[in-house]
């Protein structure tokens, strides 16, 4: 589904990704772990497509075609879903005229015809369940004076009308309690598909007691340094990353 | 008419002007007008025309517009020999409204007044200053003062007429009264309307002007409404400014508000080549409330001056500025938002905001708020931002499979819904989106179907 190739990205002249590689099949949920800075919000929104991160060498294809060469819009329609580390405040966008231009311009790039008001709720109202939003919060402006919390959930929300080929999840457990730790990681689980593939990145393993990997990998300083078993967060849940430091000699 | 003369300036052009058409002008007129009059060319001339070191005239310096004296100037009514609502249809059918019409200034005779509650007043103001020289004249001149502001002072010399609109106490007019002022000439025209209305005591009345060019030529249009809010009257003045771009609009908005009345007014400037709107509120009762909103739209070389000021004169009076401009390509913006509070203006809370949005760097604004604040029990704060659309939030918008141009889109108008969110009548808030949706899409926002390309 998702091959990425030697890639290599800067930000501000300082390179950050120092070439990853990477595959993902379909039925696939691949964890990336890693210490902070190392890279891994950089890696999920360069294949998310923000242009503030300049690709300098690599490839990435998306189920056969060339990712990079995408908008941010066309590829989250091709089926890739970023939930944002910290999701952006938009003052004066509702949650529902963004949800319904989202799903309907999807829908359009599809040949679909776009949906009834009615049907659109239908859509919105069986998600919500899904993600156990609270009912208001699509009621107000996106993300706009949300806890925490209720933002990371919102993303899983945004997932489900959604529902892509390819979701990376960042660091969608910080600052989550346990219940609603659960809860969000359940809505992924009732959203997992044998066709779908998913990318789970923390640094914490707890998120990864719900959603279980098949696939672990440590992004270390822009680069994958181990890749392993679900065993390995055990492991690093006990060593910590001194651990991976040392093996690599520093 | 003064072809063959020549003058220093163009002060003394006007001056002169209006000593050679004195008669024509104050035909008919009750003799206070006489005394506004001399007291008007006295100040215009103290003043003069203003330039950029006119401290109130910073961002618009109007001496290039009025050294050109090709203007044409018409001291009587326009011919009205063709009918108004086939000229112009306005393109908001579920918009019910009781519709009248100024050409040039002029109030149009085919105006319909008939469906008004009785008592209401409802008439050209010259007419009414012959009809109600008495009444006219306790309110006329209270609010706009000519010697504060040289084009306040160019109105009241050349003003002869607009409409004059009176709701007696108690009075609820329920319909919207919608006033279209049009420009239509065969020449290059400069235009004056004066504009009273008198809310009486606890009466309430929504008023809406909407302001357009029908032909092609330029216009200089120096509009003037005086509006006078009695004790716990409710008003509603929005203004839609719709000309073309070779339009300079001087338009002013005074209103004075007894006790316990309430204001609110939108102006909303989507198109026009240079419009420049002075609004004051003066608070003369306690506990009375205002709130001033504007949105404004630019793009070319246009451009938009707002200047705003609020005064606190007596306690427990509430006002709030919000004041946005979204700037293209060369366009240039102005904000003034003046709040002096008064020393015995206690319990006094005053809001004041200005953002905008630039779309280029080309495009510029200047925004200054003016706080004078000379007593200490009061709510009082004032922000101003110029900022570029929010990268993040557009790229948030985009990995949900928005396109660019559509985030863009959504971002401008979120930006200008907190204005918009404003307007209390709900057909004119829906016409008035669709309108910014056009203008910001880069569609050309007439808001008519006028039979005349003027569209330059
Ligand atoms: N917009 C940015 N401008 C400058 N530096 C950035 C930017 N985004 C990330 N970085 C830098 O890139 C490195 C990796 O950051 P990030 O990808 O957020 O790491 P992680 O998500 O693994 O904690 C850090 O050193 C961070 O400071
Ligand atoms: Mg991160």
């Amino acid at each position: 589904m998702l091959i990425i190739k030697d890639l290599h990205a800067k930000v501000e002249g300082k390179e950050i990704l120092r070439g990853i590689n990477l595959t993902i099949n379909a039925g696939e949920v691949h964890a990336i772990m890693g210490p902070n800075g190392s890279g891994k919000s950089t890696l999920a929104n360069v294949l998310a497509g923000n242009t503030s991160f300049e690709v300098t060498k690599g490839e990435v294809t998306f189920n056969g075609r060339d990712l990079l060469a995408m908008p941010a819009d066309v590829r989250a329609k091709e089926g890739l879903f970023l939930s944002f580390q910290y999701p952006v405040e938009i003052p004066g966008v509702s949650m529902i005229n963004f949800l319904k231009t989202a799903v309907n311009e999807s829908r359009k790039y599809h040949q679909l015809k776009e949906l009834s008001a009615g049907d659109f709720l239908k859509l919105m109202r069986e998600k919500k369940e899904l993600v156990q939003i609270d009912s208001q919060l699509t009621n107000r402006s996106v993300n706009e004076g949300f806890s925490g919390g209720e933002k990371k959930k919102n993303e899983i929300f945004q997932m489900a009308m959604l529902e892509p080929k390819l979701a990376i999840l960042d660091e969608t457990d910080s600052g989550l309690d346990i219940d609603a730790l659960r809860i969000v990681a359940n809505g992924v689980n009732l959203l997992k598909r044998p066709e779908n593939a998913t990318i789970v990145v923390t640094h914490y393993q707890r998120l990864l007691d719900y959603i279980v990997p098949d696939v672990v990998h440590v992004l270390y300083k822009g680069q994958i340094v181990k890749t392993a078993g679900k065993d390995l967060v055990l492991e690093l849940e006990e060593k910590g990353y001194d651990w991976i430091k040392k093996e690599l000699g520093e | 008419m003064n072809e063959n003369r020549s003058f220093e300036t163009a002060e003394a052009r006007l001056g002169q002007l209006y000593q050679d058409n004195k008669e024509q002008i104050g035909k008919g007129f009750p003799a206070f007008m006489q005394h506004e009059r001399e007291k008007a060319l006295a100040a215009f001339l103290r003043m003069g025309i203003p330039d950029r070191k006119t401290e109130n005239y910073k961002y618009t310096d109007l001496t290039k517009l009025f050294e050109n004296d090709s203007f044409d100037r018409a001291f009587q009514p326009t011919s009205f020999d063709f009918d108004m609502r086939e000229v112009f249809t306005c393109d908001v059918p579920e918009f019910d409204t009781h519709l009248l019409f100024h050409v040039n200034g002029w109030y149009y005779p085919g105006n319909q007044t008939t469906d008004f509650p009785k008592g209401m007043i409802i008439c050209s103001l010259k007419q009414a200053m012959m009809q109600y020289p008495d009444l006219v004249a306790s309110h006329y001149g209270r609010m706009a003062d000519s010697e504060s502001d040289p084009i306040v002072a160019l109105n009241s010399l050349f003003a002869i007429d607009g409409i004059f609109l009176y709701i007696p106490d108690n009075v609820l007019i329920e319909k919207p009264i919608q006033v279209i002022n049009l420009l239509r000439s065969e020449e290059d025209l400069y235009v004056t309307q004066r504009n009273l209305v008198v809310v009486g005591k606890n009466a309430r009345v929504k008023l809406m002007f909407c302001d357009h060019t029908l032909s092609i030529h330029s216009y200089i249009a120096n509009y003037l409404t005086e509006v006078h809010l009695l004790e716990d009257a409710v008003a509603d003045i929005y203004g839609t400014q719709n000309q073309h771009n070779g339009t300079a609009h001087l338009n002013g908005l005074f209103i004075r508000q007894e006790r316990n009345s309430g204001l609110i007014t939108n102006t909303i400037s989507l198109h026009g080549g240079i419009t420049r709107n002075n609004i004051l509120v003066d608070f003369a009762g306690e506990n009375a409330e205002a709130g001033l909103y504007g949105l404004s739209l630019t793009d070319r070389d246009q451009l938009n001056d707002n200047f705003i000021s609020v005064n606190h004169n007596q306690p427990g009076c509430r006002s709030n500025q919000i004041y946005k401009n979204v700037l293209d390509d060369n366009s240039s913006g102005g904000f003034t938002g003046r709040i002096h509070v008064m020393p015995g203006a206690k319990k006094t809370e005053a809001y004041q905001r200005n953002n905008s949005v630039l779309l280029t760097k080309a495009a510029r604004m200047n925004t200054k708020p003016q706080l004078v604040i000379d007593n200490d029990d009061v709510k009082c704060s004032h922000g101003a931002t110029v900022g570029q659309i929010n990268e993040e939030a557009l790229f948030y918008l985009q990995t949900r499979g928005i396109p660019e141009k559509e985030a863009r889109l959504m971002l401008m108008f979120a930006f200008a819904h907190e204005v918009l969110a404003n307007i209390r009548v709900e057909p004119l808030r829906q016409s008035i989106d669709r309108l910014i949706n056009k203008r910001l899409r880069g569609e050309v926002s007439r808001c008519h179907n006028c039979k005349l390309e003027c569209i330059r």
